[in-house]
């Protein structure tokens, strides 16, 4: 299973694509402190639905494993998975852990 | 160019119309197809399991890195009265004709967005407007994809992709081979032109709803026959 470590470098992989598709806007910064979504976040809510979708894409081609980010338990979490990178790296480790 | 359901009658034609326009054509059905084309790529899957289609959408994915259009011509129908429709018939129905839709639609726009650019063209039926009866479940299922292509129209279109439906009238393929002749006729008499629709019709349509002069055509839904 892929560490946090590596699974961190993948979302800064995800957001290096995350920004060129989006060229004139705001580019997201590669730190696990960024804010994504909420208060203060750099995403508004279809910027975070692209971001979600290049994300799984990028844990596919790197890990060869699909998974799904927002599912039901992640919209119900009392802490939102997307608030940062850091958070959200944290639960795609959770996530993969299942799996195993 | 991806199309569903290409095994034979609409998507057979459909895939080698567009393989002839120069199209890189990716196409799947459950069985193989009995042609050959230079530049076409077939999948036998079952269109509504989730994992068989993406793991389709992850090979088109390795070998173009891109997907501009979808066809979404897949699909079946029964005719039956209600009273006499099994459930698996109509489970196979909603499997198929929403289910299926719904996800190679989903997976097809997630490679669209990555360009900014995408057309999906759904298939809807004129079962639909003109309420046909012995098709309920048929005809509710594309009622289903209607309302599908057009709420996506407006999701999609902030990722530069545009989701519109084709409904034909009936073509004679193997989907309506099982329907009585009378029942045919009379259906294609509330046609304002009463005749049967030809696949040329239907490859007129999706050319206009794919081509990049049609940026601004979303969540329309084109019935033939003035229907």
């Amino acid at each position: 299973m892929a560490d946090r470590e590596k699974i961190l470098n993948i979302l800064f992989s995800a957001i290096d694509d995350f920004n060129e598709i989006r060229p004139g806007e705001a580019p997201i910064s590669k730190s696990k402190d960024t804010i994504l979504f909420g208060s203060g976040g750099v995403l508004d809510s279809m910027g975070l639905v692209t971001f979600i979708v290049t994300s799984e894409q990028k844990i596919a081609e790197e890990t060869g494993i699909s998974i799904t980010l927002a599912d039901e338990r992640a919209m119900s979490l009392r802490n939102s998975p997307f608030r940062t990178v850091g958070t959200l790296a944290d639960y795609i480790h959770m996530l993969m852990a299942e799996q195993e | 160019m991806l199309i569903t359901g290409t095994s034979r009658g609409i998507g057979a034609f459909l895939s080698g119309y567009y393989a002839e326009k120069g199209y890189q054509v990716f196409g799947c059905s459950r069985g193989p197809v009995d042609f050959e084309l230079e530049n076409y790529r077939h999948f036998c899957l079952d269109i509504s399991d989730e994992k068989q289609v993406l793991a389709m959408f992850t090979d088109i994915r390795k070998a173009c890195g891109r997907l501009d259009v979808l066809i979404n011509n897949a699909g079946i129908a029964s005719m039956n009265h209600v009273l006499l429709t099994p459930y698996a018939t109509a489970r196979g129905i909603v499997d198929t004709n929403i289910i299926g839709t719904f996800l190679f639609c989903r997976e097809a726009a997630k490679l669209m967005q990555r360009h900014n650019f995408g057309r999906i063209v759904n298939f809807a039926t004129v079962a639909t407007p003109l309420k046909l009866e012995g098709e309920a479940m048929y005809a509710a299922s594309k009622a289903a994809v209607v309302s599908l292509t057009q709420v996506l129209a407006r999701e999609l279109a902030p990722l530069g992709i545009t989701v519109n439906a084709v409904g034909p009238t009936p073509v004679k393929t193997d989907l309506i081979r099982s329907v009585p002749r009378e029942k045919m006729e009379a259906l294609i008499s509330r046609q304002a032109i009463p005749r049967f629709g030809n696949m040329e019709d239907i490859a007129n349509v999706i050319d206009f709803f794919i081509s990049p002069e049609s940026d601004f055509i979303t969540g329309q839904v084109l019935y033939l026959g003035g229907v």
